[in-house]
């Protein structure tokens, strides 16, 4: 257990230190490390950690982080209790390096933010990042998300349904991410999905 | 400094969707209300924010927190921004996990999944044109996507390599070639 633990903060860490992009491109790291790397759980129930991260106050990374703590602790069979300290080093795990390095960094940044140096390495990143948020939408894009032709005909159309109903309702109709939410839902549960 | 944990605290508990839905939150509070920083002071912030790692909404609070009142404001407000999430979802992760067999509860996510997906493509146009993504540099997303999707790259690894050949481009390749 006491190896979890380590895991669990070495992972939160690096997913803090070089979380650079916002939640979306830190959903894509800790979907790399968690349900790639580790195998703490399956990108099924990812999916829904990242469903309840967006539908719940607060940035998205803090909610995953505290979640996945939790779920790892209790996939490997531990007490809840145990789950509740997975989630608290994960959460403190991702917050810490941030935090030093604000402290130390924002008086520098601000000196040299328009430092060449600084500038080029921010040119590559950019980019970088957009494509990590790519990746994390085509790797949940899966049979575990939206069942496959072969398996569940009915389920996997009303999936790519669902999906082109979310797509369009934030993109052209500017639908909230918690309302779209609660729709699929509830189309999720009439239409016995 | 409550009052510092107080206000973050707020903000953390008001804000639905992630880091960027609590611009005009903090601009609210912290600008108008409580005239910590000013409106210009608060675009730099936003700037400094998003270039440095972490979770953009409490490296936001972190800066206003030292400006106030040095480390331990920092670390108040820091806390304060973090305490809704972590309740909220230690609430929900202990009852989920009771509920999680029922049938009802297995249709209801059955049919969000698709949604997350979804939700999760958006923000990649959104910060694509922010990104300044063009026909030039298009390949670099693409690529990066497909190292992480096909070939199971780390993402962490790829946010170095990209750091580094950055730095190396600007550095040793004169020419303007991010920015055209």
């Amino acid at each position: 257990m006491i190896l979890l633990f380590l895991q669990l903060f070495w992972t939160f860490f690096l997913i803090g230190l070089f979380g650079f992009g916002g939640g979306y491109a830190m959903i894509s790291m800790i979907q790399g490390e968690v349900v790639g790397h580790y195998h703490w759980m399956t990108m099924g129930q990812f999916t829904d950690i990242v469903a309840v991260s967006q539908s719940t106050p607060g940035p998205i990374g803090i909610n995953s982080a505290t979640y996945v703590g939790y779920t790892s602790l209790v996939n490997a069979g531990y007490e809840p209790c145990w789950g509740i300290l997975g989630s608290f080093i994960a959460t403190f795990a991702v917050v810490l390096p941030s935090f030093i390095l604000m402290l130390l960094v924002s008086k520098f940044l601000l000196k040299h933010r328009n430092d060449p140096a600084v500038e080029s390495v921010f040119s590559g990143l950019r980019p970088a990042v957009v494509g990590l948020i790519l990746a994390a939408a085509l790797l949940l894009m899966n049979s575990e998300n939206f069942s496959s032709m072969s398996e569940n005909p009915w389920r996997f159309c009303l999936s790519i349904l669902l999906f082109c109903f979310a797509f369009i309702g934030q993109k052209v109709y500017r639908l909230g991410p918690i309302l779209i939410i609660m729709l699929c839902g509830l189309a999720g549960i009439i239409l016995g999905l | 400094m409550f009052e510092l944990f107080k206000t973050f605290f707020q903000i953390g508990l008001f804000t639905i969707g992630g880091g960027y839905a609590m611009i005009p939150l903090i601009e609210q509070k912290v600008v108008d209300e409580k005239h910590w920083v000013d409106h210009d002071e608060l675009l730099d912030l936003i700037a400094v924010a998003q270039s440095c790692p972490g979770i953009f909404a409490v490296n936001i609070s972190i800066f206003i927190g030292n400006k106030r009142m040095g480390n331990k404001g920092a670390l108040a407000s820091a806390v304060g921004t973090c305490m809704p999430s972590f309740l909220c979802i230690l609430v929900i992760a202990l009852v989920f996990q009771q509920f999680r067999e029922n049938v009802y509860v297995e249709h209801f996510f059955r049919g969000i999944r698709p949604a997350v997906v979804a939700l999760i493509l958006l923000p990649v146009f959104r910060m694509a044109k922010s990104a300044n993504i063009n026909r030039y540099n298009v390949w670099i997303p693409l690529v990066a996507a497909f190292l992480i999707w096909m070939l199971g790259v780390s993402p962490i690894f790829v946010v170095l390599v990209a750091g580094v050949s950055g730095y190396i481009y600007g550095k040793y390749l004169k020419e303007d070639f991010f920015n055209s």
